[in-house]
């Protein structure tokens, strides 16, 4: 159970071994319980060593984003295990945005973690904090998904449609003790963007994890990290398309 | 009916269904469909975080068990009788209850299953102390009569501050007092300082039947811990209209509206100062009535609005004797924190008794209400609650919303003696509280 000042017990984090999602673990602090639910892999288990010290209680999960009939049976598992305060739905791939346009189907690929197993899992996440009458549901968007862009805008497709989800979602719980909030982080510098030309207002993971924790506490629906993002992609999401396609976003 | 709840202190949410019951038949049958969220009574909802809230599972509204009975001294009563009803048909015939706390929308059952103390704990001890039987129904669907005598009363205890995590109390019979008037003589004196205020508490232990003090936590003019203590007895002489029903009032109400941040230092200072300086005046045997002396808050209807949106905790602790000094290192803990407490009460404990969970030991216990939102709050509170333990005290859990399993383990060396009973009372584990998940009342802490 979450405590009157806001504190969390426990954490689920879906996509275990995302960097961005250890660091919200980490801002949150999570007093009893941290699942993490990812493939089996070292960096699974890095992240789990490295949060071992946090709470009482560090597990992972075998968790594949593309085993959409596992999803159920495992979550409902964890949540069998214990009440979950949180759960971050932090699976996705960013992919290669120039190989998606010759090979549609890694394009594909990509959209089925980044999209439709993150929506899988965050429908399910979403059925059983209901059923428990009180918990918080976070769904890493991307400010991809604000407007897109030749640069990534298969990924930001994929985005925008986990990040509709998640606002529909917020909406359908009203009433059901269960909140959602949608963060949209800018460029992150981490493994998965290892490499690429970094964006203007670029940022670190434990940036994200701290807004993210913040936005939970305050029970906010949308939060942008670094947090100016807000106002401009309020502005980027303004201009007339032929403005738009001249900045040098590409 | 699905139904999102809340402790008074607004700082802690969940969902549950709400299902009214009309007789105990129902609550049996209810206990014997065992539902998956399991099962919690609950009163008037004054517990200020999360003691009577039970996430996705179902919550008893014992309201319409409402039945009181009165022989002689022994008063009988239904779970969802309230208080301030109780006290209106006890004054008619020249009864008190023995024990009353801060407000009186609660119910009997509520205070029992919190164990609530009040202003003459040092002399009278808490409702336990009072209660000679109850009716539950346990885990198992049976409806039980404890007492305190049995010959094994160990279920009984559990059930006395048990949090209603043994069972749900149908029905409570305890001892009323006699008391002469529906009025108290007040006495009040003012302290500028902490220590010459707590010498004067220690001196009115023996003294005094009634007594409490108001600090200042934030000394906007004055010293922090300037205070006002003030003693009372049941007042003697019937006044005018003692012993009638004090008429029904319009309550004016807070409305749900005011925003987070309402009570800065600044505001809270303001209103401690005017309180310094009306209440603060001596006054020698004052007659009060009965609801103005002891429910002065019942006057302003959902006055826990005013903390705003992110709401307010309440911090109880009690320290034994020894440990006096952490009343003070409180209140300079959350000056410092600029938390101010817009109410802010401390109190001598007489002993306790033989609940493994009952809050009261000897010693000091001061209650301060905090703005929730407060950023700095997590961590100041933390300090203090490792303060608190160190010295051998203890937090109250009808009022907690913040604390973790290892905090109660400590504060209350008896849990694992608690933990055993209620496993015998509900071996199917139908009674459940957010308050119980969050303070793993029933896995071991530290599984």
């Amino acid at each position: 159970m979450r405590s009157g000042l806001g504190g969390v017990d426990s954490v689920l984090l879906i996509g275990g071994s995302s960097e961005i999602g250890v660091a919200i673990i980490e801002a949150m602090a999570p007093r009893q319980r941290i699942v993490l639910a990812g493939r089996p892999s070292g960096e699974l288990d890095a992240a789990a060593a490295r949060l071992a010290t946090l709470a009482p209680r560090v597990d992972t999960v075998d968790f594949d984003a593309l085993d959409l009939d596992s999803h159920g049976r495992t979550l409902a598992g964890i949540f069998g295990d214990g009440d979950i305060d949180v759960v971050v739905i932090a699976a996705g791939v960013l992919g290669d945005q120039t190989v998606f346009e010759t090979d549609p189907r890694a394009a594909i690929e990509m959209t089925r973690v980044t999209y439709t197993g993150a929506a899988s899992a965050a429908l399910h996440g979403a059925a059983l904090l209901r059923r428990q009458g009180h918990g918080h549901l976070v769904i890493l968007s991307s400010v991809a998904a604000d407007r897109p862009r030749p640069a990534n805008f298969v990924y930001g497709s994929a985005k925008s449609g986990l990040d509709a989800l998640g606002r529909g979602l917020s909406q359908a719980l009203t009433g059901t003790g269960v909140d959602v909030t949608v963060v949209r982080p800018g460029f992150v510098r981490t493994r998965m963007t290892r490499g690429l030309t970094e964006a203007p207002l670029s940022t670190d993971a434990d940036v994200v994890a701290a807004i993210t924790a913040r936005a939970v506490r305050k029970r906010q629906r949308i939060a942008y990290a670094p947090a100016p993002l807000k106002y401009v992609m309020g502005v980027i999401k303004a201009l007339p398309e032929p403005i738009f396609r001249r900045l040098p976003l590409s | 009916m699905r139904t999102s709840l809340t402790g008074w202190g607004r700082s802690t949410h969940s969902v549950a269904d709400v299902v009214p019951v009309n007789d105990t038949g129902e609550v049996v049958e209810l206990v014997q469909s065992a539902p998956e969220r399991g099962i919690l009574a609950r009163g008037m909802g004054r517990s200020y975080g999360d003691a009577a809230s039970n996430g996705g599972g179902i919550v008893i509204d014992t309201a319409a068990l409402n039945d009181v009975t009165v022989d002689g001294t022994t008063v009988r009563v239904g779970a969802g009788v309230v208080l301030a009803d109780l006290i209106d048909e006890l004054l008619r015939r020249g009864l008190f209850v023995p024990v009353t706390p801060g407000t009186s929308q609660v119910t009997v059952a509520g205070l029992v299953a919190t164990d609530v103390h009040g202003k003459n704990h040092h002399v009278d001890g808490s409702w336990g102390h009072h209660v000679t039987s109850i009716d539950i129904v346990d885990g198992t669907g049976a409806l039980r009569t404890l007492t305190p005598d049995d010959a094994d009363p160990d279920d009984f205890w559990a059930s006395v501050a048990g949090m209603g995590l043994t069972g749900v109390i149908t029905s409570v019979t305890f001892t009323a007092i006699e008391v002469p008037s529906a009025h108290m003589r007040v006495t009040t004196t003012p302290f500028r300082d902490l220590d010459d205020l707590m010498q004067a508490m220690r001196e009115a232990d023996r003294g005094a039947r009634y007594s409490v003090a108001w600090i200042d936590s934030v000394g906007l003019t004055g010293p922090l811990g300037r205070g006002i203590m003030s003693t009372a007895e049941h007042a003697a002489a019937p006044v005018h209209g003692a012993h009638a029903a004090p008429k029904p009032r319009a309550r004016p109400s807070i409305p749900d509206i005011v925003p987070s941040g309402v009570l800065s230092r600044l505001s809270v200072g303001a209103f401690n100062e005017m309180w310094w300086r009306v209440s603060g005046r001596p006054r020698t045997d004052a007659i009060e009535s009965i609801g103005s002396y002891f429910h002065p808050l019942d006057g302003v209807a959902d006055w826990n609005r005013i903390y705003g949106r992110a709401g307010m905790v309440q911090y109880q602790f009690v320290v034994p004797d020894d440990a006096s000094e952490v009343i003070g290192i409180a209140l300079n803990r959350l000056r410092d924190a600029h938390a101010p407490s817009f109410l802010t009460v401390l109190k001598r404990f007489g002993p306790g008794n033989r609940a493994p969970l009952s809050f009261p030991m000897p010693g000091w216990t001061l209650a301060l209400d905090l703005p929730a939102g407060n950023p700095r709050l997590p961590a100041t509170l933390a300090d203090l609650d490792s303060i608190v333990l160190d010295a051998g005290g203890r937090h109250y859990l009808a009022k907690d919303a913040h604390m973790d399993a290892d905090a109660v383990r400590r504060g209350y060396p008896r849990l694992g003696e608690w933990r055993m009973v209620r496993d015998r009372m509900d071996p199917r584990g139908v009674f459940h509280s957010d308050l119980d998940r969050r303070l793993a009342l029933r896995a071991p802490a530290d599984r």
